[in-house]
This record gives structure tokens, sequence and C-alpha cells, in this order.
């Protein structure tokens, strides 16, 4: 085990798949003369070269589309928004072209590309920079959307995902990258995409949080530990394909459930895991699923509003106490 | 039009009206057509069998496009159905000038490139019927015809959406180095869209080996194109500094020498070309379209200059072949055509489970439920 | 070979056409291409072209007329070509092409389906005793699947939950009470109906078993008097008595006079009723059920023979409502036909007790130091020991005997 920062482990993953595949390219703005613009990418220019570290314009639409015609025609590209929320500029070309061209074709062509970036809100962005996107795309047929909370699973699947033959959205946080954790020295260490992990042991409650907000669960859960409250984490990791069994199989011990989702209440993650849950374990279920989401609002500039409008572990705690019929 | 004094309330006008063009008082035109090529077929390198076979493939086009036109309105199929016909010469005359593992994309008005690139016409039939023998097994439609095999990248359906895919094609050529040139097709209507200018911009800066041609019949649906887009559409390649061209997209020996000449420099220099053909489309924009918007005069002028006549006439002038080879063929062409129409009626539709087919690579994705 | 022209699709929402203008007439020539006629749809006036070359021979619908989809309009030919058979076929309003799109906008009307009550649920409302807000019975999923498993009443459990759901925890404390709840459900399932009611036997005499501390005493009695009043009555009544009749009659009397023997356990009261209501247990194919004779101390023996009767016939028809088997409170099994000396019952919740009766035997007894044919019958009380002691359980025994040996006693 070695330990890296969040966004060395990603670095790690881009340089050990571009070292063994000649079509693997990185193309985004600021990714290679400035080092990337959260020093992911740093030093991978001088490794790599300008024919395989591309500085963009500012064109999100416009080069998600040249990455998507390469990917077509034989290339590897991971193509970097230097945040998901610019990514919407692209979404004709990620919702339109690459997640339909092969089945418009009747599988004629193959769309192997990445798109990562960091995902969500980094504090005090104000709204247009505060947005989770991981649930719309996971809206789409023919996507796959990851969006890892700690170094190690980040390596693992970012390798996976570039070497999956199928456009994968890789997602990531400002707010995370200067993380440190234990990540696997194995040689080729991969993890699979569309499982997700337990990330903490309980018997209690079920807590279900990816992405950032898996560390803020993970407080909630250290508070309640003390508490006598067990409370068990599962961090789906892969948002599309998701991991039900897993979340089900420890409702079934639990009995309880809450998830936290760095999303708006409508239509996001937690609505479609509450589904699933009564879908698949309504007999099992001690109280109805609670969720911590951000409110129905766009992200407030003010550092008050900003800290009531971001999900705490205050609130995930209160969500807990509810399902556990403690308060 | 420059406007010298302020409008009264009554005055304002956004949009121009009109078609913009008027040629000896009396025509309305959408587009000006530029001179055709003088040359011959010999001079431009061609053979009688090329030229003879140039008439076959487009007459095939055209008569495919007509019976699918009828079936259509018989009900034997649905969803859209966006012609060609008419600017039959600029897929002919492009294909003959490019390689065969040149690259090649469009928009949805697609048929013509598909079946000069390989689609048969059975495969194309059968495509427009929704039968799993169709060129993209009944998944694709009337707007996604493709045969990436041979090098025909497809039909694309949203305006605009697949000019940086065919930028990226190009991009792909460059970094193999395989000398490919990548002719990406577009419509005068997706000149005003957006991601064209962020893909000319970076094209022209890296010099992608791509040619974006447009093909401009004069209409963005019912809009006529100088209602739609200011100046001349070539013009706009202008800011990029782009190497570009406006060619006559009714005579397939002009289109033929322009793209060769093009593509030789692209495949030379590795840089882009911005082009417009000018052409004419002779049917509305899809099948509902009662064409209010151009008159019948229009459309007759243009009519004198059908591309397919242009093309017979040439035989039958320069002694290539007499009437009878001429009807010869032509009749060959719509047994063809009737045939693929048997073969599409015939075939079957997609297997249920082919739903889930080509969504993603792998036969085992978990798909949610 | 004639081509026929059918009225086209002109428009995706087109159902038919009014022929605006016909360009042609019969006996024109016409080539590919060409626009013979205008018509109007919903949308637009639209142009009808051929596909064809060829004379029109035939034209068959006038301008102003109103063409739906794919009839015939005109016929394209050769001159001279007989097409009489196209005619005809037009005519006899011959074979439609049949649209292959699906394009079409399905019109037929969708049917709420209605949403299927959860049987189990509502049989949990049915009994309910606990009432919330709304006098719903509230459970969590998870806890109504335990109280199934564990075979308690939901009505019995008090929730500890928001707006008094039972949960999770208030089953894993239960204890087993004996607050008056319904008898045996016979549940109309007909794909499990053995089991269902097997497992609900299973269920409630278990609990019965495991969590009522039953003990039991038995006593002989001479049924002489009975067996000689018995002879009596049906000699001169139409309904024959059955000498269970007797029995259930005498139970209900004794009753009367030992209420404490009538109740039911509380946890932290035990509930006299003032109605007697005897049980009677009847065998039927799948199992064992226990239909009440309301108020049996107020009624007759006719009465009683007549009721039992419809009863166990109804249970053995499977008829029987829930309520005629709610709301006992004692209950009499008989095994004496089958020749069963004596045996001893569990039971039936929430009664206290449950009386056993064996076969009425011929046995030599001893009467003033003589040997004589007597008739014995032997009854067994089961007691839920938390609600009867020992000697209340020997006094109603006592009771009891003293009632059948001298049936005029009943009467008192």
């Amino acid at each position: 085990m070695a330990e890296l920062q969040f966004r060395e482990a990603i670095r790690a993953a881009i340089d050990e798949e571009m070292a063994q595949d000649e079509g693997i390219f990185v193309m985004g703005e600021e990714v290679a003369e400035y080092d990337g613009a959260y020093k992911v990418t740093e030093g991978l220019l001088d490794k790599y070269g300008p024919k395989r570290m591309i500085d963009t314009p500012i064109s999100e639409l416009g080069f998600a589309g040249i990455g998507i015609g390469a990917a077509m025609n034989g290339l590897r590209p991971i193509v970097e928004f230097m945040t998901f929320n610019f990514a919407v500029l692209a979404a004709d070309q990620i919702i339109n072209h690459a997640s339909k061209v092969r089945y418009m074709t009747g599988g004629q062509v193959e769309v192997p590309i990445v798109f990562r970036g960091p995902n969500a809100s980094a504090g005090q962005l104000s709204a247009t920079h505060s947005v989770a996107y991981d649930a719309m795309y996971a809206h789409f047929p023919g996507l796959k959307v990851i969006y890892t909370s700690e170094p190690e699973d980040a390596k693992g699947l970012l390798k996976s995902a570039i070497r999956d033959d199928n456009p994968v959205l890789f997602m990531e946080s400002e707010q995370m990258y200067g993380l440190k954790g234990e990540v696997s020295e194995e040689e080729d260490f991969t993890i699979p995409i569309g499982k997700g992990k337990v990330k903490r042991e309980g018997s209690d409650v079920t807590v279900v949080a990816h992405g950032k907000m898996y560390h803020v669960a993970k407080q909630a859960a250290q508070q309640l530990a003390k508490e006598d409250v067990e409370v068990e984490i599962i961090d789906p990791r892969t948002v599309k394909p998701l991991d039900i069994e897993m979340i089900v199989k420890s409702i079934k011990k639990t009995n309880r459930c809450v998830i936290v989702d760095e999303s708006h209440p409508f239509g996001g993650l937690a609505g479609e895991v509450g589904y699933l849950i009564q879908r698949e374990a309504f007999d099992y279920l001690d109280a109805p699923v609670q969720r911590v989401t951000l409110p129905d609002t766009s992200a407030p500039f003010a550092k008050n509003l900003f800290d009531e409008w971001l999900p705490s572990a205050n609130e995930v705690i209160d969500a807990v106490n509810t399902v556990t019929y403690r308060k | 039009m420059a406007k010298n004094k302020k409008e009264t309330q009554e005055q304002i006008q956004f949009t121009p009206s009109g078609t913009g063009i008027r040629t000896n008082g009396q025509i309305v035109r959408s587009t000006e057509l530029p001179s055709p090529t003088k040359k011959k077929h010999k001079s431009l390198g061609l053979s009688e069998e090329d030229v003879v076979d140039m008439f076959h493939q487009m007459y095939l086009q055209r008569r495919f496009e007509e019976r699918a036109m009828q079936m259509y309105q018989k009900g034997k199929f649905g969803g859209f159905l966006h012609l060609y016909m008419g600017q039959e010469a600029i897929s002919t005359g492009t294909v003959y000038a490019l390689n065969d593992d040149d690259d090649i994309i469009t928009a949805y008005r697609d048929h013509g490139w598909g079946l000069v690139r390989g689609v048969s016409p059975k495969e194309g039939m059968a495509e427009l019927y929704g039968k799993v023998t169709g060129c993209s097994r009944g998944k694709g439609g009337s707007m996604h015809f493709a045969n990436v095999e041979e090098h025909f990248w497809g039909g694309h359906g949203i305006v605009g959406g697949h000019i940086p895919l065919g930028s990226g094609i190009a991009f792909a050529n460059k970094y193999k180095q395989n000398d490919r040139v990548t002719a990406c097709f577009l419509g005068d209507g997706a000149v005003d869209q957006g991601v064209l200018h962020e893909v000319l911009n970076m094209s022209q800066n890296w010099g992608l080996p791509c040619i974006y041609a447009v093909e401009n019949n004069g209409y963005a649906m019912g809009t006529a194109v100088h209602r739609h887009s200011v100046g001349e559409i070539y013009e706009r390649a202008h800011g990029y500094g782009m190497k570009n061209a406006v060619i006559n997209g009714m005579d397939v020996f002009t289109v033929y020498e322009k793209m060769k000449e093009i593509a030789e420099d692209v495949r030379e220099n590795s840089m882009p070309w911005f082009i417009e053909i000018r052409t004419y489309r002779y049917r509305g924009h899809s099948m509902s379209d009662p064409m209010k918007y151009r008159t019948k005069e229009e459309l007759k002028e243009y009519e004198k200059l059908d591309p397919i006549e242009r093309i017979k006439n040439y035989l039958l002038d320069n002694d290539i072949l007499e009437q009878d080879e001429i009807d010869e063929i032509q009749d060959t062409v719509e047994d063809t055509v009737m045939e693929a129409i048997d073969f599409a009626e015939e075939s079957d539709f997609p297997e249920k489970d082919d739903l889930y087919k080509d969504v993603f690579v792998e036969d085992d994705y978990p798909f949610h439920t | 070979m004639a081509v026929k022209v059918e009225m086209p699709k002109l428009s995706d929402t087109m159902e038919e056409g009014v022929i605006a203008k016909w360009n042609v007439e019969e006996g024109d020539e016409v080539e590919s291409g060409d626009i013979i006629a205008e018509v109007e749809t919903d949308k637009a006036t639209m142009e009808v072209e051929v596909f064809d070359d060829g004379t029109i021979l035939k034209i068959l619908v006038d301008e102003g007329d109103a063409v739906p989809l794919g009839q015939l309009m005109a016929v394209i030919g050769e001159e001279g070509e007989d097409i009489s058979d196209i005619l005809e076929e037009a005519a006899s309003g011959g074979e439609k092409e049949t649209s292959e799109t699906d394009g079409e906008e399905d019109t037929s009307e969708k049917t709420d389906k209605k949403e299927s009550t959860d049987t189990s649920a509502e049989k949990a409302e049915e009994k309910s005793t606990v009432t919330s807000d709304d006098g719903r019975l509230k459970a969590s999923p998870l806890a109504r699947k335990m109280a199934e498993e564990k075979g308690i009443t939901l009505s019995n459990v008090e929730g500890s939950g928001p707006q008094g759901r039972i949960i999770k925890r208030d089953i894993e404390s239960y204890e087993p009470s004996a607050v008056p709840a319904a008898a045996t459900v016979s549940r109309e399932d007909k794909e499990h109906r053995v089991s269902q009611m097997r497992k609900t036997i299973a269920r409630r005499l278990s609990e019965s078993k495991f969590n009522n501390p039953h003990f039991y005493e038995t006593i002989s009695i001479d049924m002489q008097p009975v067996w000689d009043a018995r002879k009596q009555i049906n000699e001169k009544s139409d309904t024959k008595i059955s000498f269970n009749d007797i029995v259930v009659k005498a139970c209900a009397a004794a009753l009367r006079k030992h209420p404490e023997i009538n109740s039911s356990w509380h946890g932290d009261k035990i509930v006299e009723h003032g109605d007697v209501n005897v049980a009677v247990a009847v065998a039927i194919e799948e199992g064992l059920v226990t239909p009440v004779i309301n108020n049996t101390d107020q009624k007759g023996l006719q009465q009683i023979g007549q009721e039992t009767r419809d009863l166990a016939e109804k249970a053995r028809e499977r008829k029987l409502q829930p309520e005629q088997m709610e709301g006992s409170t004692f209950t009499v099994s008989n095994l004496g036909m089958f020749g069963i000396e004596e045996f001893t019952a569990i039971i039936n919740p929430p009664n206290a007790c449950i009386l056993a009766v064996g076969a009425i035997k011929e046995v030599p007894v001893v009467e003033d130091g003589e040997v004589v044919p007597g008739k014995r019958m032997k009854v067994t009380l089961s007691s839920d020991h938390r609600i009867v002691d020992g000697a209340m359980a020997a006094q109603f025994l006592s009771t009891l005997k003293q009632m059948l040996e001298s049936p005029l006693a009943m009467l008192l």
C-alpha cells in the first residue's frame, strides 16, 4: 500500500494506462502546459509530449465531439472537463452522440472514451459551478457513470474506465484532490465498474453515500458510534450501473436506510435508490427510507447560506435518528 | 440590408423576407450557382466506364428515393424521410474523387451517401422499413444509414451534431498518420450552429485533415438561406483563415474535379478546407412539407439543371451510350429497387431482445429496471 | 401491368384527403414524377405524384371528394389494358393495403387497473383494536412480516413508533396476552388452502400451548340421567339433540356460576366476560375450527343443537364467516364419537379453559356394594394457570358434574 493524494491516484491511473496503450491521449482545457487546472495531469506533457497531451480552447462542445469522433475512429481519448458544470455545454455531444451512435448504427462503432473532471460543489463558487451531474448522465442509456470518494477507488476505477469500450463519465471533486488515502500497489490494480463497497460495517442502519458525500456520512457514523449506533456505509462508487444488490443485502441486515446525495431532491440518485429499495426490500424495512440531499434551490454564495445548503453530518445523524426511531 | 434610418414601430422586421437573390428581375432564386467545369471526362482522368457508372449510381439514388417516397405514402413505414433528390451529383462526385478509405460523415439527408458508399439498395430499403436486415439493423432508420466498414460513418439526426465527430475522425487519422482524408458534409442550416465555429477554430489551429463541405440546397427546412445566414456561407472560412471554395453542385464532373484537388491538398498539407457546394433540393425538407416557401418557377428552373439529366445527355452527346442502353440501365435500376422493396417487406423486424443490443459493447451489461 | 394510384399518406397525422384538383383526365399520358392531383390534408394542400409511366385509364374519385388513406383514386396502365379486376376489387371495398407502421397513436382506452388491496393487511385491520388518528392499524412491513412468522396478532401489539406504528422492536418485545382477539380465520386461498389452515392452527395452538401455562384436571361423570333425559326429549321433539348439545348447555350454566373460568388474560388485568359464548370444536377435512354459539347460557337445548349443526355444516362447506368464530369465552372439544375415552385439549385463545369430552362408556360401577352396568363419561379441563388455579378449576368441574348428573339443575 502507498499513501497517495486523490489527484496522484488519478494521475497514476492515466499514466499507467497511457504507458501501455499508444491510442490513449488526454485532451482538455489546461491539461498540458499548465499541468492541469488541479495539477492532476502534472508532468504528463513532459512524459508523453504534445501529441498525446492536448490543450484545447474553451470549447467544451467542440472538443467533446472531437474526442467522440476520435474514439469512433480507433483512439481512446480521455477528455478532461475543468468541471462537469462546464460539460453542460457539451451535453449534446455526450447525450446525443457518445451514448447513441453505437445503437443507431446497429453496432457498427464503438466509443471507448472517458470524460472526466470534478463534479458538484467546491465551496462558495455560486450557482453555476456547484451542480452534481452524475444522476443526470446516469439517466441516459449507453453511458456509464462513476463518482468515487477515495484515492484507491479512483485509481482502480479510472483504469477500468479507460479500458472500457463504452463511453464512461468519471467524476471527481475539487475538494477531494488533496485527500490522502492508502492505494494498493498491486501490479495492475483495477476495480470493476458497477461494484460498490461496504466502507464501514454496522448493524443498525445502512447509509448509502458516494463521492464527496461519503465523507459526510463517515463523519456522521463516527459521531453515532459514540451513541452506540452502528452505521453501515455502502459506497456504490459507480452510479450506473448501480450495485443495488449490495445495498439491498445491507438493508436486509439493518432494516433501515438513509441515502446521502449531493444532488437536488428531484430525480437524483437518492430518489432512484429509494425506489429500488422499496421494490427489492419492502418486507425488510422498519422505517421509511430517508434521504439527505441538497435543497431544491441553486447554490447560494453567502457562507452561512452555503453551509445550510450543503448536506452535513448533522443532517445525516438526524435522518439516522428518524429511521431508527431514536428521536 | 443596411438600414440607414430608424424604422417606425410598424416597419420593424427582424428576419428578412423573400429569398434574397433575384436574377434577370424575374426568377427568384435561393442560391446562385457558380459555373460548372468545362473539362471532359478524359481530361478529368475518368474513363467512359466511370461516367456510365456515375450515371448508374446517381440514377439508383434517385429511383431508390422515388420508390421510398411512394412506399412511405402507402404507409409502409413511419418516421422521417428526408429526400436527397437533386443533390446526387455531390455524393457521387465526392465518392469518385476520394479514396475508398477516406472517411465520409453526413447529416440526416443520407440515403444517397449510403447507397454510393456501399449500402446495398436492399440494406437501405430494409433500414427504411425498420427491418433487422437493414444497414443499421433496423435501429437507425432513414436518418441513420451507415457503413462504417467502408468508411461511411453515417447520417446523424442532430443538426450540426456530427461536425465535431467528423473532426474527431480526422483527428484520429492525423494521430495515426494514416493519410486518410475526412469529408464532413453538412447542410446550410447547420452553418448557424455554434459547434461549427468551435470546431473550425480547433481544426485550423490543430491542422486537421478534414474537408468541411456545406451542401447549400437553398433552404434550412423552409427558411431560405439568406433569411437565416448573413453573407455568403463559404466566407465564414475567412474568419478562421481556412482555405475555402464555392462549387457548383449540380454537375457531377465539377464536384469530382474540385473534391479531388481539395482532397489531395488536405492529404499533402494536413490543413482543413471549408467549402460551399451549391445545389438544390427538389423535394420538401421532409415528407410533410407543403413547400409553400418557394415558387414553382424556382423549382422548374433548377429541374432544368438536373444533374442526372445532365450526365445522361453527356453520355448521349459524347456517343458513350445509346438511348436504348440508357433505358436498359434505368430498367435494371428499377428492377433493383423493386427487389429491394420486396426484400424489405419480406425481411423480419428485429427480435424483441434487440432492444437491448448494442447499447453497450458487452453482452452482459446489467440493465436498470 | 396496371398500377393502382391510392390516396397517399402526405402527412404523419392524415387519415383522409380531399381532392382539391385533378391535373389529369382519363386517357392522359403521365410520366413518373408527374403531379396528377392536389389533395388537401389536415395540414396543407399537397401534391400527388405518380411513380410510374403510363396512361390514366380510370379516375375513380371526383374533385371535392374526401378519400380515406389507401383508397383507390386512379388506375394507370397501357392503353386498352383490361383493368376490370382492379375496378371490381375496388367496388367491393377490396383489401386495403394495411399499414405496417406503428406511428399511429394508440387510441385504445386504457382502463385503470384497480389496485388489489393487500388481504393480509385488510384482515389485520378488520380485527384491529389499536386505533391511530385515522383508525388504521399501522405497522412497518418488517413488523408485519415478523408478526406473521411468530404467529402474533398485530392488533394485540402496542405500537411505539410515530402515530402508534408497530415496528420491529415492538414485535421483538411482545409478550402475548389474552386480549379478545379473533378466533381462527379460514383464509380463502385456493392454492394453499390446506397449508394456510394448518399454518393458522399450528401458529395459534403453538402460541397457546407455549405461552399459556396449561394444567389439566379430569373428572368422571355419570351420564345415565342425561341418557334417559335425552331419550325422552328426542322422542317428543322434531329436532334431535346430541349429548354434546347437553354438555355445551351444562358448561354454559356452570360458567354462569363460575365467572372466573369465563375470563381472559390481559397482562395487567383479568377480564371476566359478561357474556357466556361457548365455542364448539368442529373437525373438518383441513383441520379444526371453533364456531361460537353466542350467549349459550340464554339458549335452549334445541337452539344450541340447531346452531351447532348449522355451524358444523357451514364449517365443512367452508362457509364460516370470521365473526362466527370470534368472541368465544370457553370451548368444548368432543372426541367421544371416535370412542376416545379421555384426552387433553389445547386452550383456544383467548379462553381461559377448554373442556375435552370423551366417549360415554358402559362400565361396571359399584352401587350399594353391587357391580352394576353404568354409563360414564370422562371430561378433562385444560386451564390457563395465569387465570385459573387448581381449586377454581375443580369447583367448576364439580358444578358441571352436578348439572349433568341432575339435568334439572341446569334450569336453576
